[in-house]
C-alpha cells in the first residue's frame, strides 16, 4: 500500500511537471518574444536615461585637470592644456560631435565651440600650460567663460542623474545642489500633468459615453448584439490618420458641425473646435471608445439580470436600483475599461499633435522632438522613463483601490 | 548546345549590377517627392537601374540607428540643413568627392558642404487667401496687426522661424534678426511678442495643413512652405505669398556612412545636381535650383515663383543653421513651457 501510495504521488508529480512543461513550451514563444521586443529595450531606455559617455571619453584628461577645480574661479591652466590634447587625441571628428552635441544641451553655444575648436586644431606643440590657455581664448574668448567648464567638469563621470532631473524640471548647480530650472525654462511637470489631464479626461467622457452603450448592447440578443459590436469595432479598420483628417473635415470653421450649429441658430461665429484641446479630446474619445466599450460589455453580459429585478420588485426605485444593484457588479468592467483608456491615452502622439495647439502636445510629442529633432537621446529616454514610472505608480495606486483582479498583461 | 543561351543569360544577369546599380533614395514624399521622381529618379533609371524610393518624416534617428547598427539599407537621404552639420559633425554621412560632383563655383555658395550637395533652395514665407484679403499684407508686422487683418494666423509648432518672424514684426531688420535672437534680451523680445499674437494663432505641425487652413478661411494669413502654395496654386486655387522676410533654407543630398553602394549613390547625386536635371524638377515644383546653371534654362514665368530669384530673395533671410545649433535645444524647450502659460 505505501509503495503504491508513493507510485501514484510519483506519477502525479510526473504528470504535473509535464503540464508545466507544456505550458512553458505553449508560452516560450511569447515570452522570447516580450523579453526581446519589449524587455531589453525598455531596459535599454532606462540605462540610456541615465548614461553619460561622452565628456568622460572623449576629455579623459581634462576631467582629471578639472577634478580638484573649486567651480568658482577660473579653470586651472592645466584643464586648457589637458583640453587641447584630448582634442588632439581623438580619433575622428565625429568623437568631437557627440562631445559637442552633448555639451550643448547643457550649454547654448558649446556645439560651436567645441567644433570650432576642434576644427582649428593643432595650436602647436609642447604649449606650457598658460600659453594653451592664451591660445583657447585667443582662438575663442568663449573659452574663458565659466558655464562651458561647469558644463565638461559636471559631466566626467560615466552616469549622470541630469537628464531625469530635467525631466522633472530640476537641475544640478555647479556646487553640486539641486535646484529648480529657471521658469521660462520649465516645461516638463505642465506637460506631464497635461498628459495625465488629457488622458483622464478623455477616459471619463469615453466612460460616459459608452456606459449607457455597452448597457443597451448588452441588453440586446445576440445576433442584433453582434451586428451593433461589428459597428463599435468599424473605427478600428480604418487608419488613425483617415479618422483624425475626417474629424478636420467634420470639425473646421466651415464643416458640417459648425454649420449646423450656425444653422439652427446656437452660434454666429464658428466656434473653434480644431487644433486646440477640444479637438484633441474629441478625436481621442472617438479614437479610444472601442476600449470602454468591449471590456464593460463583457462585464455586464455577464450580469444576472434577475437582481436588478428583484430589487425593483422589493420596492427600490428603479434609480436606486441601479446605482446600489447594478452599478456595482459592472465596476470591473468600468476599472478595466478606464485603465485601457487611461494607458492608451497617455503614450498619444499624432492625434495631438495634428489636432491640437502648441499648448496641446503630451509627453510622447517631446519625446519624438528629442529623438529626432534634437537627437538627444538621452533626454528623450529620461522623458520616457518618466512616463512609464508614472505610469507603474498610477496602475499599482488604481490596483490597490479598485481591488479588481484585471490582467492587461 | 542547349546549354548556350541559358549561360548568355546567366551571364547576362551576373553584369546586370556592374552596368547600374539599384538604390535607395530618401525624401519627405508629397508634391515634392513627386518632383524629384520627375527630374532626378526617372533619370537615373533611364541607365537601367531602379531607385526604391522611401519616404521619411526627417527623423535623424533612423539614419543613426542605421549607422551604428552597420546596416545601412539607405543610399541617398534628402535632409534639411541642421540634420547635415550634425550628421556631418556626427560622422553620419560619408564625405563627399566634389571632383565627382561638378564644379563647386557653378553652385549657390550655401549648396557647397563636405557632406553633402544642396538640392534646391525653399522658403518659409507669409501666405494668404488672394479671394478674402483684398489689402495684401506687405510685411511681418501687417501679420501680427490682427486688428488691421483681423482672422487667425497660422505658424509651426515650435520656435524655429517663428522667433525670427517675431523679432521682424518688432521692427528688427531681417539682417540683424540672428544678431539681435543671439542675446537674452533679444529672445525675451522674440517671446514677448510671440505672447501678443498668442490668443490668435492657430498652430500647424504638417506642410499640408497651411494651404488647407488658407482655402478652408480658419486662417487670414499663415506662414507656409513656398512650394505648398505653389501646388495649390496649380490646383487652381488663388492663395498669394508676400515674399518679404521669407526664410529660406536649403535640403541637401546626403550618403549615410557605409552604403554599400556608395559609387551608385554619388552617381546619382551628380545626374541630381546637373542643370538640366535641376530646370526640370524647377518646373514642376517652385523650388529654386542650387545649380546657377539651371537657371538660364527657366522661363521668367517659372523663376517668379521661385525663392532664388532676385525679386523674391531681395529681404529674405538666409536659415541660420549655426545659430539654431547652438541655441535650438535651449529655445525649443523655451518654446514648450511657453506654450504651456
Amino acid at each position: 500500500m505505501v509503495a503504491g501510495g508513493t507510485d501514484l504521488t510519483l506519477q502525479l508529480r510526473r504528470a504535473e511537471r509535464r503540464r508545466k512543461l507544456r505550458a512553458v513550451a505553449l508560452t516560450l514563444p511569447l515570452l522570447v518574444f516580450l523579453l526581446v521586443f519589449f524587455l531589453v529595450p525598455l531596459a535599454q531606455l532606462l540605462v540610456r536615461a541615465v548614461e553619460n559617455p561622452e565628456v568622460a571619453d572623449a576629455l579623459p584628461r581634462t576631467g582629471q585637470a578639472l577634478a580638484r577645480w573649486d567651480r568658482s574661479s577660473p579653470p586651472p591652466a592645466t584643464a586648457y592644456a589637458a583640453i587641447i590634447e584630448d582634442f588632439t587625441n581623438l580619433r575622428e571628428t565625429a568623437q568631437a560631435g557627440v562631445l559637442a552635441r552633448r555639451l550643448n544641451s547643457e550649454v547654448s553655444g558649446a556645439r560651436s565651440l567645441v567644433m570650432g575648436t576642434y576644427r582649428a586644431l593643432p595650436f602647436g606643440d609642447d604649449l606650457t600650460p598658460e600659453a594653451a590657455r592664451d591660445k583657447l581664448v585667443a582662438h575663442d574668448p568663449r573659452w574663458s567663460e565659466l558655464p562651458y567648464w561647469h558644463a565638461i567638469a559636471q559631466n566626467t563621470s560615466r552616469w549622470t542623474p541630469d537628464y531625469l532631473l530635467a525631466s522633472v524640471d530640476l537641475k544640478r548647480t555647479p556646487t553640486g545642489g539641486i535646484v529648480r530650472v529657471d521658469s521660462e525654462a520649465a516645461a516638463f511637470s505642465d506637460i506631464l500633468g497635461r498628459t495625465f489631464e488629457i488622458s483622464a479626461v478623455v477616459s471619463i467622457i469615453a466612460l460616459l459615453l459608452g456606459y449607457p452603450l455597452a448597457y443597451w448592447l448588452s441588453t440586446l440578443g445576440e445576433r442584433k448584439a453582434n451586428m451593433m459590436l461589428i459597428l463599435v469595432l468599424l473605427p478600428f479598420w480604418t487608419s488613425v490618420l483617415v479618422r483624425i483628417a475626417a474629424w478636420i473635415v467634420l470639425l473646421q470653421n466651415n464643416g458640417l458641425v459648425n454649420r449646423f450649429l450656425m444653422a439652427i441658430g446656437l452660434t454666429d461665429t464658428p466656434v473653434p473646435l480644431l487644433f486646440n484641446r477640444l479637438g484633441v479630446i474629441i478625436a481621442m474619445v472617438h479614437i479610444l471608445l472601442p476600449f470602454m466599450i468591449l471590456p464593460l460589455y463583457s462585464v455586464m453580459k455577464s450580469v444576472p439580470t434577475n437582481y436588478l429585478r428583484a430589487a425593483i420588485s422589493l420596492g427600490s426605485p428603479p434609480l436606486a436600483a441601479f446605482f446600489r444593484v447594478y452599478l456595482p457588479q459592472t465596476y470591473p468592467g468600468i476599472f478595466a475599461g478606464s485603465l485601457l483608456v487611461f494607458i492608451s491615452s497617455i503614450g498619444y502622439y499624432v492625434t495631438p499633435a495634428l489636432l491640437g495647439g502648441a499648448g496641446d502636445q503630451m509627453l510622447s510629442y517631446y519625446v519624438a522632438q528629442y529623438t529626432n529633432v534634437e537627437v538627444n537621446w538621452g533626454m528623450a529616454c529620461a522623458l520616457g522613463s518618466v512616463l512609464l514610472t508614472a505610469t507603474l505608480v498610477l496602475y499599482t495606486l488604481y490596483r490597490r483601490v479598485s481591488r479588481a483582479e484585471l490582467s492587461l498583461g | 548546345m542547349k546549354l548556350k543561351p541559358v549561360l548568355l543569360a546567366l551571364a547576362a544577369m551576373a553584369s546586370l549590377p556592374a552596368l547600374a546599380q539599384n538604390i535607395t533614395v530618401v525624401n519627405f514624399g508629397g508634391a515634392n517627392g513627386a518632383a524629384q521622381k520627375k527630374a532626378y529618379f526617372d533619370a537615373y533609371e533611364k541607365g537601367g537601374a531602379k531607385v526604391t524610393s522611401v519616404e521619411y518624416n526627417g527623423e535623424q534617428a533612423k539614419i543613426k540607428a542605421m549607422v551604428e547598427a552597420k546596416k545601412v539599407t539607405w543610399d541617398v537621404v534628402e535632409v534639411e540643413s541642421p540634420d547635415i552639420n550634425r550628421g556631418c559633425d556626427e560622422g553620419l554621412f560619408e564625405k563627399l568627392d566634389w571632383s565627382k560632383v561638378g564644379n563647386k563655383a557653378d553652385f549657390q555658395p550655401a549648396a557647397v558642404h563636405e557632406c553633402g550637395v544642396g538640392i534646391f533652395v525653399w522658403s518659409t514665407v507669409m501666405a494668404y487667401n488672394g479671394d478674402k484679403l483684398t489689402t495684401p499684407p506687405t510685411t511681418w508686422a501687417d501679420f501680427w496687426d490682427t486688428k488691421k487683418f483681423p482672422g487667425k494666423r497660422g505658424l509651426r509648432k515650435g520656435a524655429r522661424y517663428n522667433l525670427e518672424f517675431a523679432l521682424m514684426a518688432d521692427g528688427v531688420k531681417s539682417a540683424d534678426v540672428y544678431k539681435v535672437l543671439a542675446t537674452k534680451e533679444g529672445a525675451d523680445r522674440a517671446f514677448k511678442k510671440m505672447t501678443e499674437l498668442k490668443p490668435n494663432i492657430q498652430w500647424w505641425e504638417a506642410g499640408a495643413q497651411p494651404p488647407q487652413f488658407l482655402v478652408a478661411g480658419d486662417v487670414a494669413m499663415t506662414t507656409a512652405y513656398n512650394g505648398r502654395i505653389d501646388a495649390a496654386q496649380r490646383e487652381g486655387k488663388n492663395l498669394k505669398i508676400t515674399w518679404t522676410g521669407g526664410i529660406y533654407d536649403l535640403d541637401y543630398w546626403v550618403m549615410p556612412k557605409g552604403t554599400p553602394n556608395k559609387d551608385a549613390a554619388l552617381k546619382f547625386i551628380t545626374l541630381a545636381s546637373t542643370p538640366d536635371a535641376q530646370a526640370e524638377y524647377a518646373k514642376n515644383i517652385s523650388y529654386g535650383p542650387t545649380n546657377n546653371k539651371a537657371l538660364t534654362k527657366l522661363d521668367a514665368k517659372v523663376l517668379n515663383q521661385l525663392p532664388t530669384s532676385a525679386a523674391n530673395s531681395k529681404d529674405a533671410l538666409q536659415f541660420n543653421i549655426k545659430f539654431w545649433a547652438d541655441q535650438g535645444e535651449a529655445l525649443e524647450k523655451r518654446f514648450a513651457a511657453w506654450a504651456a502659460q
